[in-house]
């Protein structure tokens, strides 16, 4: 069954890849997505089965690389943590593949586009079943990889192909780390499977290596190199600049892979490691801090972005920095509590954007829409349930949307932890929830209310919609149209989720059944605050979410309905908070500058100077001009001339002949 | 005075060396290269024929017969030759043919 989960994705993507074009669209469409459906299925089952009935276990696949005394299998780890991944990732990917069905129905390329989207699964698959950091690497790059291809998908778009090498290359860097901290884990202990690691990391805990003169604390050090590793993948501050661009893929894309699953490839990362991350207090400080800056950085980014996909994509950075807060402190069940009830709101806006974009025949630029609520009854109340979700509105107490428990329950355990770091952290991811309030329903409210802007001049060209260049006039309201079915369906799915994942889960991910929810694959280490403890908070910190909550969404409202002529002014004002944040700290131009720049100027060195003088000047090219150099010199020789020839036949014979003659005469004189 | 086997030689050598002087100090034309070239097999003739009565041996004058036969065919192949390259070039003047010019 296990198997079953993890392989047939990839069946059905050598499928839809390798024969899409004999079977058609079509075939390939239905093969996919009936692949991935069977995948959730067995995942549900998966799911039930081991959480609740406690058959955790290793199925091993086959013996993958034996070297020496280095050994790694692939084999399908199914404890909690994987399973709760397992259900995110085929319940999510399975919603896309139908979603898709309708949202790139005119687009020629469906055999591979359904090909990449279930190859993604595959890997992704493999990366949450892994155990050991073999297979887990293995996932890691897959998914990268699917995540470029998909980028590009739209592949005669520049700004498409721009977009993928630069989540690529980003990508890589934090790779790099990560590939660092695993052939570190392998050197301290011998083996990268998961269980002898952790059995044996207590025993490290304290221990230090000699680098560069400087004694190091082994476990932080490979603890941070993972870490930056998660950093990468999972969008967070100074790697983040690749997710934004991102959306120039296909919105189920966006919702797939740059929202619900492989951006929280490294949370999960840091959950699966948290034994390790337990014994290295700054690494988890690290973590923390990190993941606070982001939440509060992407989120304040997020606030004055026109593209409404990107305001999305900005949202997903920062979530992701809270669950990253969540690990730091330790609450590693309300990280995975947050990844998972992220999963499904955050594809519910994204698959709601796309149905948004569908409808404008594919404008993105959030200025040039409005009032499509009328238009768009159902994504209008989809999209409505997915901020409720995102922003965590409820009533305490009694009954709340799933971000009312996730994230107030990160926040909460910020709070708890008391350290400094917690205390930053707390406060960051409270101004964050404001603003995530505020960006969210302006969002909303730019979309589906006020006036119909779509033949206004924005006055800025600079972020128009990418998804189809060519679409410069203005839509017609009567054209807006609702999306198909298949569309529809899986949004009203996403949207029961967002609903109701986090009342029903709560208990288990965090409450006081987390223990045996979680079966140990967390650690919860003494000392630290159990998670979910919210008993001992003040009222005020347990009320401050929601308060600030309501503060975003009545500035929202205010700006954006009661006096929607305040927001042009500002922006045409620009002033300097305006153009910092419209900017995104420019970290691009930083980035630009500092890296980019440089990095093209030593390769034009290295291009021009280094192997065009030096090695081609001195080698292949200065060659082959000394040989034609001698060659013109050789061919004034050949006059073609025949007397000239026939001279030096003659000359050769005379030469010939007296060297064999010669001798003879002399002993002929000699005997005379 | 007698004539012996050296005032053979010498002659064949005098015709010899003529005959290779009219190869390369031509400049001119092609058929005077052919003489050359029939003086030169004349010199060999003559080597064949005074080593022939010198030795008593009759191979000797065979060959010269041979060689005969056979100049001849190579001054009819080599008119023809000169004939169907006039066609082509309208000269035989030796300086212009340097096709094989590098």
């Amino acid at each position: 069954m296990y198997s079953a989960i993890v392989f047939l994705p990839f069946i059905a993507s050598i499928i839809a890849g390798l024969f899409g074009r004999l079977i058609g669209a079509r075939a390939s469409e239905l093969v996919t997505t009936g692949a991935l459906f069977v995948s959730a299925a067995l995942s549900c089952l998966a799911f039930y089965d081991v959480i609740y009935l406690g058959h955790a276990q290793v199925v091993h696949v086959l013996e993958w690389v034996v070297s020496g005394g280095f050994e790694a299998d692939w084999t399908i780890r199914v404890d909690a943590l994987t399973a709760v991944m397992l259900v995110v990732v085929t319940g999510v990917s399975s919603l896309v593949h139908l979603y898709s069905i309708g949202y790139m129905h005119d687009d020629e390329h469906r055999p591979r586009f359904f090909s990449f989207l279930s190859f993604f699964t595959f890997a992704m698959l493999a990366l949450v079943t892994a155990n050991n950091f073999l297979q887990l690497f293995f996932g890691w790059e897959g998914v990268g990889l699917a995540s470029y291809l998909l980028i590009g998908f739209w592949y005669t778009r520049p700004s498409a192909n721009a977009a993928a090498i630069k989540a690529f290359v980003v990508n890589r860097v934090g790779d790099f780390g990560f590939a660092l901290g695993i052939f570190g884990i392998y050197a301290i202990f011998r083996t990268l499977d998961f269980d002898a690691i952790f059995a044996a990391a207590p025993g490290m805990a304290g221990k230090t290596f000699i680098f560069a003169g400087h004694s190091v604390d082994i476990l932080t050090t490979l603890c941070l190199l993972l870490f930056v590793g998660a950093m990468g993948k999972s969008a967070q501050i100074v790697l983040h600049t690749w997710l934004p661009d991102a959306m120039e893929g296909p919105t189920p894309v966006s919702a797939l892979i740059h929202a619900a699953t492989m951006v929280t490839a490294g949370v999960f990362l840091v959950c699966r490691c948290s034994p390790l991350f337990e014994l290295a207090p700054n690494a988890l400080a690290f973590v923390t801090f990190i993941g606070a800056t982001t939440a509060f950085f992407a989120a304040s980014v997020g606030l004055f972005q026109n593209d409404i996909k990107r305001v999305i994509a900005y949202s997903t950075c920062s979530q992701l920095g809270y669950m990253f807060v969540a690990a730091g402190v330790s609450a590693y069940g309300a990280a995975m509590f947050h990844l998972f009830t992220h999963a499904f709101f955050k594809a519910l806006l994204f698959l709601g954007a796309g149905a948004v974009i569908h409808a404008m025949h594919h404008e993105q630029d959030m200025r040039k829409m409005g009032g499509l609520a009328k238009m768009l009854p159902f994504t209008w109340a989809m999209m409505g349930i997915g901020n409720l979700a995102l922003t965590g509105v409820g009533i305490p107490y009694l009954f709340g949307t799933s971000g009312f428990y996730s994230k107030d329950g990160i926040i909460n355990a910020a709070f708890l932890s008391g350290t400094p770091v917690g205390t930053y952290a707390f406060w960051l991811t409270l101004t964050a929830a404001l603003m995530t309030s505020f960006y969210s329903w302006r969002q909303f409210l730019m979309t589906f209310h006020g006036p119909y802007r779509s033949a206004q001049q924005t006055g800025d060209a600079r972020l128009h919609g990418h998804d189809d260049p060519g679409h410069d006039h203005p839509i017609n309201l009567s054209d807006v149209h609702e999306a198909p079915i298949v569309m529809l369906l899986p949004l009203l799915v996403l949207a029961l989720g967002a609903l109701f994942a986090g009342m029903i889960f709560n208990h288990d991910f965090v409450g006081p059944d987390a223990l045996g929810f979680w079966h140990g694959t967390v650690a919860s280490v003494a000392g630290h605050h159990a998670p979910g403890t919210s008993v001992e908070l003040p009222v005020w910190v347990e009320l401050a979410p929601i308060v600030a909550t309501i503060i975003g969404f009545a500035i929202a409202y205010y700006y954006y309905v009661m006096h929607p002529e305040f927001p042009p002014e500002l922006a045409a004002r620009n002033g300097l908070v305006y153009r910092f944040l419209y900017n995104k700290w420019y970290f691009d131009e930083i980035y630009d500058y500092l890296l980019v720049r440089p990095t093209f100027w030593l390769a034009r060195f290295l291009w021009k100077f280094g192997d065009g003088r030096v090695i081609d000047g001195l080698g292949p090219d200065g060659i082959a001009a000394r040989v034609l150099d001698g060659s013109r010199e050789a061919v004034r020789i050949q006059t073609g001339y025949v007397y000239h020839y026939a001279f030096a036949m003659l000359v050769g014979v005379v030469v010939v002949t007296t060297w064999f003659v010669w001798p003879l005469l002399l002993h002929a004189g000699g005997l005379r | 005075m007698h004539i012996g086997l050296a005032n053979y030689l010498f002659v064949a050598a005098i015709l010899f060396t003529i005959g290779v002087l009219g190869i390369f100090l031509n400049r001119k034309n092609v058929i005077i290269i052919l003489m050359s070239i029939e003086l030169i097999l004349l010199a060999v003739n003559i080597n064949f024929v005074a080593f022939s009565a010198y030795l008593g041996d009759l191979v000797g004058q065979i060959f010269a017969l041979f060689i005969l036969t056979v100049a001849a065919a190579e001054a009819a192949i080599g008119l023809a030759v000169l004939v169907v390259y006039f066609r082509n070039r309208g000269t035989i003047a030796v300086e212009t043919v340097n096709l094989m010019k590098g």
